[in-house]
Formats: C-alpha cells, structure tokens, sequence
C-alpha cells in the first residue's frame, strides 16, 4: 500500500487548523508544526496550560469557533492523523532535489538552540501576520507596547501592562484590545484613533458583504461605554513622555488633511500606551521558497495555491483579512491539498460556502483597509532624533541623510548606509517607518534566515531529523 | 526633450571601483559623471564584506596593485575614517596541520619578498592573537596591512566627496562613438551623456557595458554567499580564515567552494564567508552553501556554535578568466576606459584602479604597469571554457 | 477584577525568582516577561547604542526588544521563554555578551 502523503502545515492559527482538519479528514497526513506553546495563533491564543484558566472564552470572542478547532484537532490527534509540534520555530522551508519534497527546519524550544526537521510532499503556509507601529517622539519607551502585544500578554499570560492604559493608532484590532484590556481590570484612559470608523458607513458595499461586523461593532462600543473609556477619533498620540518609563502621552485632534490641528494638543497620564497602525503578513518563508508577491502578500489562485508546485498559502500571509478569512482560506487549501496530493483536481463545489465567504470577507476587508489608513501627517511627526530602527537605534534624522545627502532611493540603500533594519528583527518592526521617512516605496527583503539561528544549528551539528508519521502511526 | 549632459568622464557603475574612479578623476580635475541602472552600492560593492587584503594574494600584478591600493586606503582613512568605519585590524591566516602551516610559510615569503608585511607566528601566539579560536592549529601568518571597510559606506562617502554629478536609475543603453570609432559619451535610458572619455567600472555587468562599444570582456559572475550574526564584542579581532581560502580563490572551478573567513566588525556582527560557485545569476537561496559556511566558521571559533546568525545575503563577484581585472584604456575603442573584474577584492583594490585610471586619463605614466590586465588580453575562445 | 480572576485561574503554588537580585514571585506557566510585569517591571535590557532602557514591545517575539539574559544566557526573549522556579534574571546589558 502506497504512504499516505504528507502535509506541513506552518502556523497553528485560525488558517493552519482550518486546513489540517479539513487535510486529514480527507486522508492526508499532516504534521502541523507551530511557534506557540498551545494552537490558537494570535487570534485564539491561550494561556499556558500550568496558569489553570477554567474560564480562558472571558478574554476571547468567538469561543463556539474556537471549540470547534480544538474538538477537531484532539480528535484528529488521536486518530493519529494530525502530529501537532508545539513551541518550534521554523527558520527555512528548503524545496528538495530529486523527489519534489520539502524540509522543514525549526528550532525547537523556548531558547530556539536545537533543531529539527520535518520533511513533506506539500507545504501550507499559514504563518500570519505582525503589527506594524510608526514612530513617535517616545515611542521606545518601557510602557509603550504594540496593541496586538498588549492582547497577546492578556491572553497568554493573564497579565496586564500596567494600570492606566492609552489604546492608539488605528485598525480594527484597537477596539477589541482596548475592551479586552478594561474587562480584565485595566484603566483605559481613552481610545484614540486616527481614523473615523463612521466612513465605514460609505464602503456600503462592503458592510451588506459583511453586516455582522457592525453588530460586533456595535457589541465593543457597548462595552467600552460600561468601562467609561473615553473614544477619541481622528485624534492620535504625537508624543510619550517619561524619562526611564512611560509617563504620560499627548494626543492631539486630526484635521481633514490627516496633520495635527495646532492648539488641539492635550496631556493623558497613562503608564501604558499600547499602539498599533495595522499589519503586514509573514512572508518569509514563502519567498525564500519562491512564491512570488503581490506587494506585501503571497500571491494565491483560488485553491490557495501559490507559484511554487507543491506549495499553498492561507489566511494573514496572502493579505491581511482576519480570523474568519483565515478559517474559509484555511479550509479551501486543505481541501484542495488533499485532491491534489491523491493526484486529482479539487470539485470547487465542495468548498463552495468558504469560497462565498472568502469573497465577502475579502471585499469588506478592502474597505478597512481603505479607512483605517494611518494619518498622512505621521512622517511629520517622526522628529530627526526620533529612533526608527528599534534595534539599531537608527534616527529619522540619519533616514532622512542617507536620503538627501547620499542620494538612496530605495529601502535596501537606506539599510545600507543607516543599518536601520539590520538588527535582531532584521527590519520588521521598522520598515513601514523607513519606508515613510525615507519617502521610498515598502518592499519586504529577503529573508532566508525566518528567525535567528545557531550557527551550530546551522552547521548541521544540531540538527536531527524527525521520523515521518509512518503508518504505524495512523492505526 | 532628452536631458543632455556634458563632462569630460563618464563612470559608468557607481559601486566601490566606480566611486573611487569618480574621486581621484575628480581629484585630477576632471568634471565627471557617475551613472547607474540601481543605487549606489547596488551591486556586489553592496553584497560584500569589505576586505582590504593583502594576504591572499600571492606575488605578481595583483598584489602590487594591493600594496598601491593599501597605502591609498591608509590615506583615504585620514580623511574619511570612522564614517566608513575602516578598520586597519589585521588578517591571520592560520593553518591546521604542520604541512599546511609549512606551505602557508612558504607562500609568505614570497609575499615578503614583494614588499608585504608578514609574520609568522606559532600556536601559541595564534592563539593571543585570537583567544577563541579553536585548540590544536599548527600556527599561522599575522598580516598587519589587511583592513576593513563597510563599502556600502565607502562607496558612498566617495562619490559625495568627489563631487560628481551622480545619476542612479538610469541605464546605460549605448557608447556614443565618433565617425573614427573614438568614444564620445553614453546613450541611457533617460538622455546622452556627453563626454571623450568613459569608465566602464560596472563590475560583474562590465561584458555588457564593453559589449555596448564593441569590445570583447569576458566578465562573468561567481557567486558568493555571506552569513552575518547578532552583534558582539569584539570576540574575532582580525580578520581570520584557513589557508585553503587562498588556493579557493586562485581556483578556476565551477563548483562550489567554501573556505572559512571570519571576522568582527565595527558596528558589531561578526561577518562569516566564503562561498564561490559559478552558476550565473541565480540568486535563489542555498542552505547547503549557508551550512558549509556555518561549518567552517564554527570549527575555526567554536563558540560560534551558539552564536546566532541573523540573516544571510548573496553577490556576485565579477571574475575574469585569468582572474585579474581589467584596468586602463582599452586599445580596441579609444576613450574606453575598464575598471572591472576585480572578483572578489573590488573593494581593496578600488583605490588603485581609481588613481591608475585617472593617471591613464590624464596621459601620465601610470605607478604600475597595466600590460597584466590589459582589457583587449582575451581571445574570445575562453568564454565557454569551465 | 485582574485578569486571574477574570479567566479563574488556578495555577499551581507560586515560586520566587530574582530579578538583577531582587527577589519576585512567579506562577507556573507565566512567561520571564509576564512575571516582570506582574512584578511591576517594565525594563530589563540597556540597549547597545544609547543605554536606554527597553522591555516588551510587541510581545509575540517579532521584536526582539524585550531580550533578557536568563541564568547567564543572554538574548533569550522573555515574552517567549517560560519562567522557572530559581531563576536568575538579569538586566541585560548592550550585546549581552559584553563583560
């Protein structure tokens, strides 16, 4: 009897689960190999086992969806369909000659100082997304976290940043973090964001594609109103203040041409300001492996396949559309993997309801998209001794040289001659920012190293290579 | 209407070799302008590790072009220092066996003879120079004249100080030539470049530019990977590597070589090389070269077993059969000048090939001989040779 | 209300860590960052440049700005790295591997 084929599934989020289950039930092996300690990514992300939480669905919404992954996972597990590799950290998917095959290679553990490798007929990458946040005068300032950071602390580690809280920038994830953060006993001094949510309302197309999103919508307003959290919109943080931690932040009002209203500036004392602008998808891995980009995304057809024969995408990674976009991608891949890799073309008809809701989801998420940009006036914001590069400590100020005095006009040039994104993150965090000051257009660099690694890791010295599920396995 | 300019030297390449051609033609006083398709340092000056190096070059044209280029650093670093972060830190090249350490002694003597500053130094003094290298070398050669730049920043700080015109973006797509075959400017995709005299220092792209006047220069690419770690303090001092590196980058092989150079840098990761292989320009990612490289590294610095590695990046190191570069006028096409083929030493050897170009345009005797890299050298037939 | 409460958690007896030699309390399952935090410390490295002073900052380990030194291992994420009873947890200075 023929192997079952084999599937790796990068990222446990809502897309990697919805695409094992809906993988193995269609007899494909899977491995589904996962950065986090639990499944769940960042959207059902929860607390570490040893914290006992007996009721974890309090910080969560859509805790029905999330019950029905995890039934679907154990069961699977069980079965022995799916192996579920927690806590590894996949730096590089290598494409193999000869037989057409992947390795998959993490590091595994908390210290990310072993290696592993996983080796499969297919690959699915589904390793979500990242906050970005812009700059600000005060902006590194112990105290002043991502708002995506804030949730994931509360989450995972039932922790708060502090007592009083300024939730700010824009994006829809901002009204979650801040009615998440009040329930769990934060002060919110106030919600300020850039845009205004109202010019939603002109996208009618996209809320009869999606009328749910009003009513949640209108579900966390309620909430904030019982926390008293004061909601400035078309208001933006300018400038944190403290000496060695946050103390304080100034908000100001935004004009209709997205800069500061002069005169509108006021000071909120906080000891946390959590602040997001949006975010930008985990390419990596897909590109080392070839898949080409549209932009920022990974570039998919409509059975979330990417160029590279063998290789499919879900869910943050092909554009950033949320939890529910992610589970019907998540699904469509799966289903189409499976088909493909029993060596038939996939009935569409059989994914038909998630092809529907990919369509819908993926118009309203346009609009957002549209509204929630962050405000023009932001570069101007960025002063030249405001740091840009978090790791390198590189200025706006040395940004803005290596532009008008040298003569860079693109994002590789500036890293050159700053070394802003040269760093631990290796430009992540910073290359909106750069990409703002320095006037030049955001493309994502090669990364063929997705995250640090050892270099005995690297030399081979470390590294073992795991046993594919063998059929044994499965009975 | 076209934009028209006019200079009397046109550099065609504003990457380390183009840069230092700008400078001392400038310095000469000549008006010139710098073109490129990319940005400064788009290229290989961008993908590389900035070595000044002496060391692996045995006795002939090439290293006296790097003991010229050497002392033209040294001055250069008076004006420019810390901005380009030069480093006169030394290489050590160290070897494993008692046989390797006795050829690599070998080798340095004549170096010697030629004017490099060697010494020759036992295990023990290997190791104080190098406290975290690995136990059990035979012994190595201290070279005191290797030095470091970062060349993206050299490059850079050079044609600014130059003070020519720099035009990035713009693609050379024709040499101008006179009705008697004389160079007269560039054509490029946004406008003619007027001048009598042009500089083809486009490096691993130099065929296609000599290709544009009609002139045979067989510049191909070999690519090279380079690893880079989190930052650290100054764990590697000099610039260290295993004698093998030498006879690797003589080698006329197509297939992958690695040998293990290591080194610190000034804003702290510690750069690890060297991989050569010759398959075009492919620019795709190799984790069996990137394994070899991390090998080589740890088994020289075995604490680099635990150091982090943050990214890796590869280029493109243009090499001529012969592996020495074409430097001077190309008698084929008068006006043409080539400043390219430097394989992997471009940046050491930009400041020599800048001041032998400018003192070839400007009719002087120049401080070296060109017949060894002459650009009308190759017959045509070597193109496809492995 | 805290979060603890808000999720019902019961987590196994605390423990005690130090932090640069003060002594803190920590549960089971929490990460480094998470102890810090609920211990009221929001900075725990230096940076290598300036000396300011950084700790969690997109909490996912994107960012590598909360970057530790655990039991003399430096750079290790404290929003990724469980904490352990008996941890030593320092301040980590510039490279982590200075001095």
């Amino acid at each position: 009897m023929a192997e079952r084929p084999h599937l790796a599934v990068i990222g446990a989020g809502p897309a990697g689960l919805a695409a094992s289950l809906a993988a193995a039930v269609h007899g494909v092996r899977v491995t589904l190999v996962d950065a986090g300690t639990e499944a769940g990514g960042q959207f059902y992300r929860q607390p570490a086992a040893a914290l006992g939480a007996r009721r974890p669905q309090t910080l969560h919404h859509q805790w029905r969806t999330w019950e029905r992954l995890r039934t679907g996972l154990d069961g699977q597990i069980a079965a022995g369909r799916i192996r579920h590799l927690p806590d590894h950290h996949v730096w590089c998917v290598e494409r193999e000659s000869g037989d057409g095959g992947f390795g998959v290679h993490a590091l595994v553990g908390p210290m990310q100082d072993d290696g592993v490798v996983v080796r499969a007929d297919a690959v699915l990458v589904a390793t979500g997304g990242h906050e970005t946040v812009l700059p600000f005068p005060g902006w590194t300032l112990p105290g002043v976290v991502t708002a995506g950071g804030a949730q994931a602390m509360l989450k995972g580690g039932l922790v708060l940043p502090g007592r009083t809280v300024v939730v700010a920038g824009t994006g829809p994830l901002l009204l979650p973090v801040a009615t998440g953060l009040a329930t769990a006993g934060a002060h919110v001094a106030a919600l300020v964001e850039s845009a205004d949510p109202r010019a939603l309302l002109r996208h009618s197309s996209a809320l009869a594609a999606q009328p749910g999103k009003l009513t949640e919508g209108a579900r966390y307003t309620a909430r904030l109103l019982r926390h008293r959290v004061r909601a400035l919109v078309r208001h933006t943080v300018v400038e944190a203040h403290g000496t060695d931690r946050l103390e304080s932040v100034t908000v100001a009002a935004l004009g209709t041409d997205g800069r500061v209203r002069p005169g509108s500036e006021r000071r909120i004392p906080c000891d946390t300001l959590a602040v997001g602008h949006g975010m930008l998808p985990h390419t990596d891995l897909a590109e080392t492996l070839g898949c080409a980009l549209d932009g920022t995304d990974v570039r998919v057809d409509d059975e979330q396949r990417t160029d590279v024969p063998g290789v499919w995408a879900a869910g943050e990674a092909t554009g950033i559309g949320g939890a529910a976009l992610a589970l019907a991608e998540g699904h469509i891949a799966g289903r189409s993997i499976a088909a493909r890799l029993h060596g038939s073309a996939p009935d569409p008809r059989t994914w038909a309801a998630a092809a529907r809701a990919r369509t819908r989801l993926r118009t309203f998420f346009a609009a957002v998209d549209a509204v929630f940009a962050p405000p023009v006036g932001w570069v101007e914001q960025a002063t030249d001794d405001t740091v840009v590069c978090r790791c390198e400590e590189v200025t706006a100020g040395e940004v803005r040289s290596a532009v008008g005095g040298f003569g860079a006009g693109d994002l590789r040039t500036v890293k050159l001659l700053t070394r802003a994104g040269m760093g631990w993150c290796q430009g992540r965090m910073c290359g909106p920012a750069v990409a703002g000051v320095s006037g030049c257009t955001l493309t994502t660099p090669r990364r063929p190293l997705a995250r640090p690694v050892p270099l005995g890791v690297l030399a081979g010295v470390s590294e073992e290579g795991l046993p594919a599920l063998s059929e044994e396995d499965l009975e | 209407m076209a934009k028209r300019l006019t200079c009397d030297v046109v550099v065609v390449g504003a990457g380390m070799v183009g840069a230092a051609c700008a400078l001392y033609a400038a310095r000469a006083g000549l008006d010139v302008v710098v073109v490129d398709r990319g940005p400064v340092a788009g290229g290989t000056t961008g993908a590389g590790e900035g070595n000044l190096l002496v060391s692996d070059k045995e006795r002939g044209p090439e290293l006296e072009l790097a003991l010229l280029s050497a002392r033209l650093w040294a001055e250069l670093a008076e004006e420019f220092g810390s901005a380009v972060e030069y480093e006169p830190k030394g290489g050590v090249v160290v070897a494993a066996t008692t046989e390797a350490l006795a050829s690599l002694k070998d080798f340095a003597a004549a170096q010697h003879a030629a004017g490099v500053m060697t010494e020759v130094v036992d295990a023990d003094q290997v190791r104080s120079l190098e406290p975290h290298l690995a136990p059990g070398l035979a012994g190595g050669v201290l070279y005191s004249q290797d030095a470091q730049v970062m060349p993206a920043l050299a490059a850079a700080h050079l044609v600014r100080a130059s003070g020519a015109r720099l035009c990035t973006g713009r693609t050379v797509t024709g040499v101008l030539r006179t009705a008697e075959g004389a160079v007269r400017g560039v054509r490029t995709d946004d406008g003619e470049i007027h001048a009598p005299a042009v500089i083809n220092a486009a490096g691993t792209w130099g065929g296609d530019v000599a290709a544009l006047a009609g002139a045979h220069l067989p510049v191909l690419p070999r690519r090279g990977f380079v690893l880079v770690t989190e930052p650290l303090p100054r764990l590697v001092r000099h610039k260290v590597y295993a004698a093998d590196y030498v006879a690797d980058v003589a080698s006329d092989s197509a297939a992958l070589q690695t040998s293990p150079v290591v080194e610190g840098t000034a804003a702290g990761p510690v750069l690890i090389g060297a991989s050569r292989e010759r398959v075009g320009f492919d620019r795709s990612f190799s984790l069996p070269v990137v394994r070899s490289l991390a090998l080589g590294a740890t088994r020289l610095f075995p604490f680099l077993e635990r150091v982090r590695a943050l990214r890796t990046y590869v280029g493109f190191r243009p090499y001529l059969p012969d592996h020495l570069p074409a430097i001077g006028p190309d008698p084929r096409v008068p006006g043409l000048f080539h400043a390219c083929g430097h394989e992997g030493a471009g940046i050491g050897l930009a400041t020599g090939t800048g001041h032998l170009i400018a003192q070839a345009l400007g009719g002087k005797t120049t401080d070296l001989d060109l017949t060894a890299f002459r650009p009308d050298r190759f017959s045509g037939d070597e193109v496809n040779s492995p | 209300m805290n979060p603890l409460e808000l999720a019902d958690a019961q987590p196994g007896p605390a423990f005690t860590v130090t932090f640069d030699g003060r002594t803190i309390e920590a549960l089971p399952g929490q990460t480094v960052a998470a102890a810090l935090w609920a211990a009221g410390v929001t900075a725990w490295r230096s940076t290598r440049g300036a000396g300011r002073p950084r700790g969690v900052f997109c909490g996912i380990g994107m960012c590598f700005d909360c970057l530790v030194t655990v039991n003399d291992l430096p750079n290790q994420r404290a929003c990724l790295v469980p904490v352990r009873p008996g941890d030593t947890i320092r301040t980590q200075e510039g490279t982590g591997h200075d001095g």
